[in-house]
């Protein structure tokens, strides 16, 4: 078996243990949901057991492919977008795993774990390309800082975005408990309450806020090395800045007292603006980053 | 008391704003938070038009393009300056106002940071009950067991650098020590915020202190650093030409690998600069390694193929002979050059409009190269005589034939001849204008170079920013207590008490306070 053939089934290994996982921990979130909040916590569902389980192992086979990925490649695997998203996604899930350290994330998983089942998914079946050489342009160090700093701060964000999406939704629910009973309602009044997910969003975006800096600054310094400048406005140059001032409204919006409501909305706003600079930016408009897409 | 609020509308008599006034409501509308955050997500949404649309300073000709393409979109976008968004008057606005507002907010707050600073830290509370206290004793059998020693060795253990702010007091039987670290966030925030004031003014320096220009050499060609050398210059307002440095440097070896695919793997080009009154030296520029020449950047920003040329006239007399810089098409790199043959001895004037395949495959009909390597060089060449349009004066694009003087010459069959040539072969003009021979094929490089003084300042700005955000977003809003207690009584020990006050999130700030209870109650080596 080659590294290639290792990686793409182990990658789909841990797809398949992700999906089980997103439906497993469903279940034993709408257990909880049947459940007293007080005596959430010494709930032990079968179910939760298997998503805890199914997640790890899936993790860990994301990790292989990953590393195989990048024996087959000879290189980091992060020059496009394939493995962008392969990466993005392990992230992502093992941001989760930090997360659920300290604190019950019951009602976390099946969303992250769905968001990995997607994005792993949709990578395989439809961004994959066999590994190439890596192009000149690429030839840097700063591949291996840019580009892991940038998907890290992907991940990170995702994440954000779905407790932002989370909290919107229990905010709501909270606005007129009595009226929100329905069975995936009872399920969002799992998770914690509107206040303490915000706190948790803001730390998660603080966090990426932080790394995104970083990834812009590094853009600029490898930039000034092989294109000669440090900021051209390249498409994805622009879209990094639109990124970065989104989520600096954000951060200014949730330590504003009066402007709060409106964080949430503007969090949405940024994770809409990384995907954007992540599908329509590649594949849509001339730039420099061409090979991020996968011609 | 209550205060009594004026209501300027309430009374007909009463002043109105006035000029200052209304100057005053417009500088807090600009500093307040909401007009700040609106100017961001405005700069957010200002900002994309320019990656959607072609911009004219890195794509003039795509702008031309379009505008020719929508005679009713492309004037009107580019009256609104959508074509070069970024140097528009409305993106200029809405950054120079949210830098205002910026400033206006900074500057008040670094004012009352340093007063507070200045501040004593506030007193320790009567009661630790309510700051998660822990408890030790020292004993008395301890070298120096007394409250105010104990509190000193705690003090000392917190380290200067780490930002915490104390107040220690001390009486008989008794010492406290108040440590803060609330601060820091602030002065992180601060610093943020003044490092993208920092930033701003370094780039817009930049753009004015800044030169950059192209040069194309060919192997064994040597490049003199002065503006006339350039194929294409510009430099900001405040750019001396004088200052450009009078080195030279020479192409020596050109080194392109590709794969079996045609994908490039590896550029070098070898070249030696000479400075004035110094030494050759032998540098390699790669794609992402410019090489630096008293403090100006050299990169290789391109390359391709210059196929060696001789061009006799009608006469049989070499009119023409030399590399010329065909410019790459595509990924095989199938070129396209131009070679215009002003001197002839006899006749009209002469040019040739090219194509090289540098692996060239062909059915008979159509010619392909089918990879970027010179396995199978060959040249298809039209050629023309006539006025080449050169004696005019007018600078003329040395990659294009004006043909408005220029006939096309034709073969027997009365067409336009297109003729190939491979390399080593010699082959004749049809109208006995001449012969044209493929000697060789050689390779050029294309560097840009640039200066920039301006950069260490906008990398030092990019430091201090992301510290400053750092220590704003994650240093932890703590404040220490330390009690010390003894009664006195002989052989008593020195009972210690630490507590601690943070926001419920920071999961590390009882391991503080137990790192500085431990610090109070370990004697010192």
């Amino acid at each position: 078996m080659t590294a290639a053939e290792l990686s793409v089934m182990t990658l789909w290994a841990a797809t398949t243990l992700y999906a089980i996982a997103m439906i497993a921990g469903a279940i034993h979130v709408s257990a909880l949901a049947e459940v007293a909040p007080e005596e959430r916590g010494s709930v032990r569902t079968r179910a939760r057991g298997i998503a805890r389980a199914t997640t790890l192992v899936g993790l860990v086979m994301h990790a292989v492919g990953l590393v195989a990925r990048g024996i087959e490649a000879g290189h980091t695997p992060w020059s496009n977008m394939y493995e962008y998203t392969i990466t993005g996604s392990f992230v992502a899930v093992l941001v989760y795993m930090i997360f659920t350290r300290k604190r019950d994330g019951s009602w976390l998983g099946p969303l992250v774990t769905g968001l990995a089942t997607i994005a792993l998914g949709l990578g395989l079946a439809v961004l994959y390309g066999q590994s190439t050489g890596l192009r000149p342009a690429l030839q840097s160090y700063w591949l291996v800082i840019h580009v892991s700093i940038a998907i890290i701060s992907t991940g990170v964000f995702a994440v954000g975005f779905l407790i932002v999406v989370l909290q919107l939704l229990q905010k709501r629910r909270e606005l007129d408990p009595e009226r929100y009973t329905g069975r995936v309602w009872r399920m969002v009044a799992v998770a914690p309450d509107q206040k303490t997910l915000s706190s948790y969003a803001y730390r998660l975006h603080a966090v990426g806020f932080v790394l995104w800096t970083f990834t812009v600054m590094s853009g600029a310094l490898w930039a000034e090395d092989a294109w000669g400048r440090f900021w051209g406005w390249d498409p994805k140059e622009v879209w990094s800045f639109v990124i970065w001032v989104i989520y600096a409204a954000y951060l200014h919006a949730r330590a504003t007292t009066g402007l709060n409501k409106a964080a949430p909305w503007i969090a949405i706003a940024g994770f809409v603006a990384l995907i954007m600079n992540f599908t329509v930016v590649n594949y849509v408009f001339q730039g420099l980053h061409t090979y991020a897409g996968n011609s | 008391m209550a205060r009594v609020r004026i209501d300027n509308y309430a009374y007909p008599d009463a002043p109105r704003l006035g000029v200052k006034g209304w100057l005053r409501w417009m500088w807090r509308q600009v500093t307040s938070m909401r007009v700040a955050l609106v100017l961001l997500l405005v700069l957010a949404i200002a900002a994309i038009p320019g990656s959607v649309l072609p911009q004219d300073p890195q794509d003039p000709a795509a702008v031309r393009a379009f505008i020719s393409e929508n005679p009713f979109w492309g004037p009107f976008l580019d009256a609104l300056g959508m074509f070069d968004v970024y140097g528009s008057a409305w993106f200029t606005a809405i950054y120079v106002l949210l830098f205002l507002s910026l400033i206006g907010c900074i500057v008040p707050r670094i004012g009352v940071y340093w007063r507070r600073l200045r501040e004593p830290v506030p007193p320790m509370p009567r009661l630790l009950t309510r700051f998660s206290p822990a408890v030790a004793e020292v004993q008395s059998d301890v070298a120096d067991a007394s409250p105010r020693a104990v509190i000193e060795s705690a003090g000392a253990s917190l380290g200067s650098w780490r930002g915490y702010r104390t107040r220690v007091e001390s009486e008989e039987g008794r010492a406290s020590l108040v440590a803060e670290h609330e601060h820091v966030r602030e002065a992180g925030n601060l610093l943020f915020h003044v490092a993208l004031i920092w930033i701003l003014v370094a780039v817009g320096a930049s753009t004015l202190l800044t030169f950059r220009g192209q040069a194309i050499i060919v192997v064994g060609d040597s490049f003199a650093n002065a503006v006339v050398s350039y194929d294409s210059f510009e430099s900001g307002a405040w750019f001396d030409e004088g200052s450009l440095e009078p080195f030279t440097l020479t192409l020596d070896e050109f080194s392109a690998d590709f794969s079996l695919a045609g994908l490039a793997e590896d550029f070098a080009a070898t070249v030696t600069v000479t400075e004035p009154g110094q030494e050759p030296v032998a540098q390699v520029a790669r794609v992402n390694e410019p090489i630096i020449v008293n403090g100006a950047k050299v990169y290789l920003q391109g390359n391709g193929y210059a196929p060696v040329l001789t061009v006799r006239d009608a006469a049989g007399a070499v009119v023409f002979s030399g590399a010329v810089p065909f410019l790459p098409q595509d990924s095989a790199y199938t070129s396209t050059g131009v070679v215009k043959v002003p001197d002839v001895t006899v006749g009209e004037q002469l040019g040739l409009e090219a194509v090289l395949y540098p692996s060239a495959v062909t059915d008979g009909e159509t010619v392909l190269s089918i990879h970027p390597d010179d396995s199978n060089p060959l040249i298809v060449f039209t050629a023309y005589q006539g006025d080449l349009g050169l004696d005019e004066g007018i600078p003329q694009n040395v990659y294009v034939l004006d043909q408005t003087l220029l006939s096309p010459l034709r073969g027997d069959d009365g067409q336009q001849a297109v003729m190939s040539v491979a390399i080593g072969e010699t082959v004749d003009l049809p109208e006995g204008a001449g012969s044209v021979t493929f000697e060789g094929l050689s390779r050029f490089a294309a560097f840009d170079l640039r200066k920039d003084p301006s950069l260490p300042y906008v990398l030092v700005g990019a430091v201090l920013a992301l510290l400053g955000l750092s220590a704003s977003l994650f240093a932890p809003r703590r404040r220490l207590y330390l009690l010390a207690e003894n009664s006195g009584a002989p052989g008593a020990a020195t009972v210690v008490t630490a507590g601690v006050s943070a926001p419920e999130h920071d999961a590390d700030a009882t391991e503080a306070r137990d790192r500085l209870l431990a610090a109070a109650t370990t004697p010192e080596d």
